[in-house]
């Protein structure tokens, strides 16, 4: 599993050196609307895996609850670190209750 | 304005490091020796890629769609690194060390300055800020994590999925229905697909041209 690690931060990296190396003009507007879907569609799709997956089925338990937590208080504009403190109370305060 | 640029820094650092903690903890409880998620934290260095890595994993899927999914996410940097090219203009060793360092935290404290000065003062004290707190955090929580015993009973996974959302909360706005779309793939594929490919399609669905911004 370390190789796996090592060979994926080497992937992450690259993204990050190649934004310094490639020059201005091959940016277009377009790959750069591009590569904010992509951000967008993945951290949507890991929503819902972090939030209802259980191996290979969906499930409906203490996370759904912290989602709709978080969701509310994302709506409030309450800072990240507080929403995910709050994600982390709700799931925990309910299984303690054993719900 | 640089006292400002120095306690915004460290904050975002102190903010991201308590958030860590859910990070080794979960990645120990994926399986992942203490020094694997260690190195994720130092190596990797990019929140969300390390969780949607340590996510495949704990759902017992391939390495490959583990760093295919760790890959993916990480595009968004290559697009602070152009935006902050310029204004931090790193050479020789210390564009490798800025680049290591370019991940959502730095850029957007950088890019809430107004003097040039503030922005690249912003960035490398952010970067480093973070850096030192969620690598202590990561390594706090995996110890942590094996001796408190389950995720679950912390909420530690309710707090990732939160986590999640607040990432893509201020993107949302004009890409509601691509956000629906990668949602709806993902649900829809989780039974039928092997663990991490739920994500990978969700990445499809973006390449196609419709509901994002214009």
């Amino acid at each position: 599993m370390i190789s796996g690690v090592i060979f994926a931060s080497i992937a992450v990296y690259s993204w990050k050196l190649l934004g310094y190396l490639i020059p201005a003009r091959y940016i277009t507007a377009s790959r750069r609307q591009l590569a904010e879907r992509v951000t967008v569609s993945l951290l949507a799709a890991l929503v819902v895996l972090q939030g209802f997956a259980l191996q290979n089925s969906i499930v409906l338990d203490a996370r759904a609850a912290s989602l709709a937590v978080a969701a509310a208080l994302l709506a409030l504009r309450v800072p990240y670190i507080l929403v995910v403190l709050a994600g982390a109370l709700t799931a925990a305060g309910l299984r303690a209750l054993g719900l | 304005m640089t006292k400002q640029v120095i306690s915004t820094s460290v904050s975002v650092g102190i903010a991201t490091g308590l958030y860590g903690i859910s990070f080794g903890a979960i990645g120990a409880a994926a399986g992942l020796s203490v020094p694997a998620v260690m190195l994720l934290s130092l190596l990797m260095f990019s929140g969300a890629s390390q969780f949607a890595f340590v996510g495949v994993i704990a759902a017992g899927g391939a390495p490959i769609t583990a760093i295919s999914s760790a890959w993916l996410l990480g595009v968004r940097n290559s697009f602070y690194a152009i935006r902050l090219s310029p204004v931090i203009g790193p050479r020789g060793l210390w564009r490798l060390l800025a680049a290591q360092l370019t991940i959502d935290e730095s850029n957007a404290v950088s890019a809430a300055q107004e003097q040039p000065k503030d922005q690249k003062l912003g960035f490398w004290l952010t970067g480093v800020a973070v850096f030192i707190f969620w690598n202590s955090a990561t390594l706090l929580g995996a110890i942590g994590g094996n001796l408190l015993g389950s995720v679950e009973t912390w909420g530690l996974d309710g707090a990732a999925a939160a986590a999640f959302l607040g990432l893509l909360w201020p993107r949302l706005r004009g890409s509601i229905w691509l956000a629906v779309a990668g949602a709806s793939v993902a649900l829809i594929a989780i039974p039928f697909t092997p663990a991490g490919v739920p994500v990978l399609l969700a990445a499809a669905i973006a390449l196609l041209p419709f509901g994002g911004k214009k």
